[in-house]
């Protein structure tokens, strides 16, 4: 009796891809899904939002605090709907919709540039959705800068050159700390990952004793591990086409950069796709029916978008939550992405985060192993 | 080794909870033979099964199949074992072609293609080769299921209600199928609930609750349930049965053609009824040996079914 059948392990494995082939629905869902998540978060979230709408408190009537404001609207991402008559009109304006900033300028203010002495333009941002509102901040000064620039003509040309003849001051209110869009699209690829490769391995698998095949299967002289990886490997092909899919269309759709090493991407990914199916094996152990394995995948599901980092900066959450969201595989995988595509990063920079994946990994499958029966009992 | 039986168990036990579903449960099936085995719904003779060949680890007791050990060489067995389930337990999904192809591969087999191609033949199935088996009607289903584990040329086959929704025509030909292989020397281990089919066994085991009540050679069963039966012939039998079958002793009453047979396990009393009867001179009486259609009818009649769990 050989420990590993090459045979057997091939019998499983064209099997389960013959399996996977006749049943369309999935199989389209596995395509599908990382498209539609992708044009879904990505075009809601990370495109940058254009004609918010914008409330003026203006105290000076100069040339200059008239540029900045047509700067402001010249970039489309502002809207001017209104204007405030003081700090608390502008308060309420935020809090109850009717503006998303409030641009304050200053009175004497092209007075105080002149004289050198940098005033502030206050910027009151409803930063509750942080998205909405942060690129917009982020492009804020250099359109301004440019604005200004271009209204201090003649004498006041001198003024322009010096550094900062004015200052910007973002008060952000509700939120104090924005995730910036391009950091949603890479992270998408985690939580498209985890989505699809736990269910559909658990669902795969749970649907083998739910039909009762399993008997005749468990009745052949059958290994554990040939019917282990025979089931595992089709959807580890199933991963790939899914960040084939996802890479293109970050591509094309969003521009996403990938500034790192490729090399990098390629090891981290392969290991979170493996920690991903062994999730998935492990709860086949655990689920009766092919809706128990969807509604536990689904459980697994939520903490791995609230706590990883995807939805609220990692760093903000309470420790509790970053205790959570340590364990979590996707939180490490979150990051590797960021880091390969977005920081230029290469094998060295994810190292910390390719163990701490490892030893998620290593403690998932020897509770699988222990849990998996070779037996109906 | 020759003489070895084919299976061989003492003391099976199995346990779900605190229900004992299977419980010392002894059998040995000699080499070649065709054994029934028999029980009421629920009594335990699946549970049985898969313990014999290894998916299912009993609680207590211990055996072996074709000289392997069940506990400790389910590996060795499954490699030598056809066994069908008793629910269809193919791949709907596949087609009828991919599942043998499937099955063989798992036995390692030589010349697959060849092998599925003459199972196909032989079913009668080639022209629907690429039909998925889901398609299949219950008694297909129930005869690829069979092709599919006999491709490997098992030595011993553990086949549960093999025959359940299977039309008669194919049913003879199971049978003869059955009796083909065990001239060949294969051990077939059969389930059912037919009647019929259980005549045509050489030895037989009776389950009921998990317990083994009974188990022999299928000549000696009526001796060891020890019945006697009277042969009644005569007008008006229906109302005769009824009467009858309210009186002390009298056990059984089944109808065979144009006569009642008339059975009970207490001589003494149904001898007593029998001389009531006889004065009316209303039928005729005659004792007869009692046969394994009688012993079967009385082993199902008196049987309940088991799935409610209280204790025989
Ligand atoms: N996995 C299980 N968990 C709990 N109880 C079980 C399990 N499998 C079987 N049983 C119980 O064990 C008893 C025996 O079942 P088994 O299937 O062996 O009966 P059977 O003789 O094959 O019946 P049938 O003629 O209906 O096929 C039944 O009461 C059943 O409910
Ligand atoms: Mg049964």
């Amino acid at each position: 009796m050989s420990l590993f059948s090459v045979a057997r392990f091939a019998a499983v494995l064209v099997k389960e891809f013959i399996q996977m082939k006749r049943d369309r629905v999935t199989f389209g869902m596995m395509i599908g899904i990382p498209i539609m998540q992708l044009v879904l978060f990505g075009f809601a979230i990370n495109n940058d939002p254009h004609d918010l709408p914008t409330m003026i408190e203006m105290n000076d009537a100069s040339p200059t605090a008239r540029a900045v404001l047509a700067g402001m609207e010249v970039s489309e991402y502002f809207q001017f709907v209104g204007v405030v008559t003081g700090q608390e009109d502008g308060d309420r304006a935020l809090r109850d919709g009717r503006a998303n900033f409030v641009v304050v300028i200053p009175p004497g203010f092209e007075r105080d540039i002149i004289r050198g002495l940098a005033p502030q333009v206050l910027i009151a941002a409803d930063a509750s959705d942080p998205t909405a509102v942060s690129s917009a901040v982020g492009a804020l000064q250099g359109i301004l800068d440019v604005a200004v620039k271009q209204s201090l003509t003649g004498p006041l040309q001198a003024v322009a050159g010096s550094p900062a003849p004015f200052s910007v001051v973002v008060h952000k209110q509700f939120n104090p700390e924005g995730e910036t869009a391009t950091n949603i699209v890479p992270g998408l690829l985690a939580i498209i990952l985890s989505m699809t490769m736990v269910m559909i391995t658990a669902v795969a698998i749970v649907r083998e004793s739910e039909r009762g095949t399993m008997e005749t299967l468990i009745a052949t002289p059958v290994r554990p591990l040939e019917v282990m990886l025979g089931k595992i490997l089709p959807y580890v092909f199933v991963g790939y086409v899914q960040t084939i899919v996802f890479l293109i269309a970050a591509q094309v759709l969003f521009a996403v950069p990938f500034t790192g090493s490729r090399l990098a991407f390629f090891v981290g990914f392969n290991l979170y796709i493996v920690v991903n199916l062994a999730l998935g094996f492990l709860i086949s152990t655990v689920a009766r029916t092919q809706m128990q394995a969807m509604q536990i995948s689904f459980f697994t599901l939520l903490p791995t978008i609230l706590l990883s980092g995807f939805m609220f900066p990692f760093a903000g959450m309470p420790g509790w939550a970053q205790t959570i969201g340590s364990a979590i595989p996707a939180t490490h995988f979150l990051r590797l992405v960021r880091k390969v595509m977005l920081k230029s990063a290469d094998m060295a920079d994810i190292s910390g985060d390719m163990a701490a994946i490892a030893i998620i990994l290593a403690v998932i499958t020897t509770v699988s192993l222990l849990r998996y029966r070779q037996t109906l009992d | 080794m020759t003489d070895a039986p084919a299976i061989r168990v003492t003391g099976l036990t199995k346990r779900f909870g605190d229900r004992t579903v299977v419980d010392n449960f002894d059998m040995e099936v000699p080499k070649g033979a065709i054994y029934g085995f028999l029980g009421p719904n629920g009594s335990g003779k699946t549970t049985t099964i898969r313990m014999m060949c290894g998916l299912l680890t009993p609680d207590d007791g211990t055996g072996s199949c074709l000289g392997y050990d069940i506990r400790s060489e389910s590996a060795a067995i499954k490699a030598n074992v056809g066994y069908m389930t008793q629910k269809f337990s193919l791949y709907e999904d596949l087609t009828i072609r991919e599942n043998l192809d499937f099955m063989a591969r798992m036995y390692g087999l030589k010349n697959r293609k060849a092998v599925v191609t003459d199972t196909l033949t032989e079913l009668g199935l080639l022209d629907r080769a690429t039909q998925l088996a889901g398609t299949l009607s219950g008694g297909w289903k129930q005869r690829l299921a069979l092709a599919a584990c006999l491709q490997h040329d098992p030595r011993l086959l553990l086949l549960d209600e093999p025959t359940a929704g299977v039309d008669p025509k194919a049913r003879r030909d199971f049978w003869d199928e059955i009796r083909r292989l065990s001239r060949k020397g294969v051990t077939v281990l059969v389930s059912t609930h037919y009647m019929d089919e259980a005549i045509q066994c050489d030895h037989i085991a009776y389950i009921a609750y998990g317990k083994k009540l009974i188990s022999a050679r299928a000549q000696d069963i009526p001796a060891q349930i020890g019945l006697t039966t009277w042969r009644v012939d005569g007008p008006d039998l229906t109302p005769l049965e009824d009467e009858l079958l309210a009186l002390p002793g009298v056990e059984q009453v089944a109808r065979f053609g144009a006569a009642l047979h008339v059975s009970g396990t207490d001589k003494a009393a149904l001898d007593k009824v029998v001389a009531a009867q006889k004065a009316r001179k209303t039928h005729s009486w005659q004792e007869k040996p009692a046969e394994l259609e009688e012993a079967f009818i009385y082993l199902m009649a008196t049987a309940v079914d088991n799935f409610a769990g209280s204790t025989a």
